[in-house]
């Protein structure tokens, strides 16, 4: 017992408490299909087997992993790109029967002896974005399934009524139930499956159940979220974290699916039975040492988790305030940290999975909610993270309040805290634009800081409100541009500009003007603008540290590659460079974090018996990584065009963001774009941000070309087939021929040619028009 | 003047690392601060002067999401 810590038995959370009368919820299920399983063993991290549940013919079945699938694909978001590509088609869409939800776990994942080892990475064909979407998630759900048996499920088709699919790790038995009674929304529902399929009633044993579901919020929107729960038996409450990018609760409740249940028997440390257990060990207790010695000098993650950035973002012009217009806000101060601090359950360790001593999964106890169908109810809430926040400083919530019961109405209705968070910030500033108005949003009054619409257009989506804004607001921002635009309502290239989005997707919490990097780590992705690629904004605009395009593009190759890592693996990214070892000033490249690059080498050598290197893990992720990008392509997206980025992530949209900031502007004009003094001087605020607008625009597409090049991808931002080749994907005639012959007809309809317009004292990243044939 | 990061900087006499980032605003606590080359360590920031010339690196490591 740390000294000051609240022993399990004494702490009461608070909370209203949910009558849960299994007998009945259990006594309406009806069993629809069942499938027996050899009970297995893990073996270096792998079973070797996957799960294909297909509810539309209620089948369940077994796969092998093979040492072909491993050598290409490696695991987890691997295992999930090779799943979807054997069962889906290019014109599957998200609410297609043939569309694949894919759960997967990587062979870390379950690891106990280093932090950060319990993420699941979940893939699906996206409805924001009619590409796949990967999305990543803490919780006990991905160490169970592997626990249970297996390395990666699939749930295609769909159920004819709500049903829950059960693993049972301990009868060794896999099942299609219906689950008629059980609540949708996933705080109570969470904690239903968890004292309905625990195999006594204990709390040890409620722990060893985790859940996947969504939410009311998920079947009416386009942001479902998939909640993975861990059942925390000092506040007794199933807690959640979310893998929430891209619409995967929404797929997920498509399908008819309540809740898919991992149930595991008691386990152990070594559960994924390493090569090298003692290095695991040494390694991880490294790391243990320095979170316990520097954390709190350093980012201070186990007190606030990921919210100590807040103030940061504020600080240095980063945080978006109002949908993106400003990067830092006299109220925001509201909303820093320690405000956060002051809330939180303190002392208990909160770590999303175990042996993680990071532990930055924070909880509000006992939260009186204000509004909607729980109103009245206390409630423990999870988190908030940074990105939560940042959606209240977005949406001009400046109370710490608001911000929680957001969060939490987010997270049980089943909605991705980041697209709803924009989306609405971007509703908000049409809305004040008079774009929108009361009358054309269904009688909300949408405007900045008013957290009562806020809360009412979540708690109508839930409901299916069917009115013309609430059936189509949901869907996003995409949507809603194409919307207004066809209404007639205001200037097209305005709500183009402002609305942040980018291939459907709406971006997450990071003011983007001043780092091009940044602006190409967030539209030159797979998945569309979410950061979880790279995070090059200091590196790039604080750091001065990548000028040159090719310099950027080479950290636009490095970071994605190295992040795409943690995602096969089942690692959670935040130990990597969220705490540093001591000595990390003293290494050539800090901010890569050598020592801690290292441990990872250590660790997979460690667990699968491998003799990898660094620079082998960033091939592991180049396949994958190209794998994707080329999917896209094969389902009709990948491309330059689909790269594109909203005017508001590359600069002043509006006068009153120019004139917040015409110093530095007016400083671009002359240091960046070439003008003198007295050309600026002469200029009026208009003229002066419409040339800024033709220069930034044009210095994006230049950075896609030398990204596209750094990548070995064509003009058009397509992944070759001598590239493929060169990555082992030799005998993937399918993907090969798909390939070129989307190339050809890129160079038939004269796609394949540099964006940038380059003056005669810049060169292109190459002159020879087919240089990627000699790659 | 000085150099931080490549842009020039007015020179403060006797500002000390500590002064040149709370002045700078460079509040984020993972940063790596070389003068004309040499790493300052940590533990100085408050008491290394930052001299008149000198170049200074501030070095934000990634960190974010």
């Amino acid at each position: 017992m740390v000294d000051g810590q609240i022993p399990i038995e004494e702490y009461e959370t608070g909370n209203t408490v949910h009558e849960i009368d299994v007998a009945t919820l259990r006594g309406e299920h009806r069993v629809l299909a069942t499938h027996s399983f050899e009970k297995g063993e893990i073996v270096r991290g792998y079973n070797r087997r996957t799960l294909h549940v297909d509810l539309s013919k209620g089948t369940i079945e077994e796969r092998p992993v093979t040492d072909d699938m491993i050598a290409k694909f490696t695991g987890g978001r691997g295992f999930g790109l090779k799943i979807l590509w054997d069962s889906i088609s290019p014109g599957t869409r998200w609410d297609s029967e043939d569309n694949v939800l894919a759960i997967t776990n990587g062979p870390m994942c379950g690891n106990t002896q280093y932090p950060g080892s319990g993420k699941s990475i979940c893939l699906t064909v996206s409805p924001s974005t009619d590409i796949v979407c990967d999305s990543n998630v803490g919780g006990f759900f991905g160490p169970f399934l592997k626990f249970a048996g297996f390395d990666a499920m699939a749930i295609q088709g769909k159920a004819n009524e709500d049903v829950v699919v059960v693993i049972d790790g301990i009868a060794s038995e896999v099942r299609i139930e219906t689950a008629p009674l059980e609540e949708t929304n996933t705080h109570v529902l969470s904690e239903q499956l968890a004292h309905i399929y625990a195999a006594e009633d204990t709390e040890k044993s409620r722990q060893r159940v985790s859940s996947i579901t969504s939410g009311l919020g998920a079947e009416h929107s386009y942001w479902g979220c998939l909640n993975s729960s861990f059942y925390d038996p000092r506040r007794k409450v199933a807690r959640v974290k979310q893998a929430g990018r891209g619409g995967l609760g929404t797929v997920l409740r498509d399908k008819r699916v309540k809740g898919v249940v991992a149930v595991v028997p008691k386990f152990t440390g070594v559960e994924n039975n390493p090569a090298d257990p003692v290095t695991m060990a040494k390694v991880g207790t490294k790391l243990h040492k320095e979170i316990r010695d520097l954390d709190r000098h350093q980012c201070n993650m186990r007190a606030v988790g990921t919210g100590h950035l807040v103030e940061i973002m504020d600080a240095y012009d980063l945080l978006p305030c109002e949908n993106y217009r400003f990067g830092s806000f006299p109220k925001a101060s509201k909303l820093y940290s320690p405000k956060f601090y002051d809330l939180f359950t303190k002392v208990i360790p909160d770590g999303c999975w175990h042996g993680c001593t990071m532990a930055c999964s924070k909880t509000v106890d006992g939260f009186e909610l204000r509004t909607g169908p729980y109103a009245g109810h206390r409630v423990t809430v999870d988190g908030p993270e940074y990105e939560t926040v940042g959606c209240g400083s977005n949406m001009g919530l400046w109370e710490p309040e608001w911000v929680l019961e957001f969060n939490f109405y987010c997270d049980t209705y089943g909605l991705d805290t980041i697209s709803t968070g924009t989306a609405i910030a971007f509703y908000m500033e049409m809305y004040e634009y008079g774009i929108l108005n009361r009358e054309r949003c269904d009688d909300l009054e949408l405007c900045f800081g008013n957290a009562r619409a806020v809360m009412e257009f979540m708690h109508r989506m839930a409901r299916g409100d069917d009115g013309e804004f609430m059936s189509v607001a949901p869907k996003g921002i995409r949507r809603v541009k194409d919307w207004i635009k066809a209404k007639g309502w205001g200037d097209e290239r305005l709500v183009e500009d402002c609305g942040m989005e980018s291939k459907g997707l709406e971006y997450s919490e990071y003011v983007t003007k001043e780092s091009l990097a940044m602006q190409g780590g967030y539209g030159l992705t797979l998945k569309g603008p979410q950061h979880d690629e790279a995070w090059l904004i200091f590196m790039d605009m604080v750091n001065n540290a990548i000028p040159t395009f090719p310099d950027k593009a080479e950290a636009l190759h490095y970071f994605p590659m190295w992040r795409t890592w943690f995602g096969l693996n089942g690692f959670c990214k935040l130990p990597w460079n969220d705490v540093e070892p001591a000595n990390n000033a003293d290494t050539d490249e800090p901010s890569k974090v050598p020592g801690h690059v290292q441990n990872y080498v250590d660790l997979v050598n460690a667990m699968t018996g491998s003799e990898l290197e660094k620079d082998d893990l960033i091939i592991q992720s180049e396949r994958c990584y190209n794998w994707q990008r080329a999917m896209n392509v094969w389902m009709g997206r990948g491309r330059r065009a689909d790269d594109w980025i909203p005017y508001r992530s590359m600069g002043p949209v509006t006068e009153m963001e120019y004139v917040s900031r015409e110093e530095r502007y007016d400083t671009a004009l002359v240091e960046k774009a070439g003008m003198s003094k007295d050309e600026v001087a002469g200029m009026t605020v208009p003229e002066k941000m419409e040339a800024l607008y033709q220069f930034r625009q044009d210095q994006y597409q230049k950075l896609a070309d030398a990204v596209y090049f750094r990548r070995g991808w064509t003009h058009n931002g397509v992944p070759t087939p001598q590239k493929m080749i060169s990555l082992g994907f030799g005998d993937e005639a399918d993907m090969l021929r798909m390939l070129q012959d989307r190339i050809d007809a890129d160079t038939a309809a004269g796609l394949n040619d540099w964006g940038g317009n380059y003056d005669e004292s810049e060169d292109p990243p190459s002159d020879d028009p087919l240089y990627w044939e000699k790659w | 003047m000085i150099t931080v990061n490549g842009n020039g900087r007015d020179h403060v006499p006797d500002e000390t690392v500590s002064g040149l980032l709370k002045r700078l605003n460079y509040i984020f606590p993972l940063v790596i601060v070389k003068i004309n080359g040499t790493v300052v360590p940590r533990d100085s920031f408050p008491s290394v002067n930052v001299p008149d010339g000198a170049t200074v690196e501030v070095i934000h490591l990634t960190s974010g999401g």
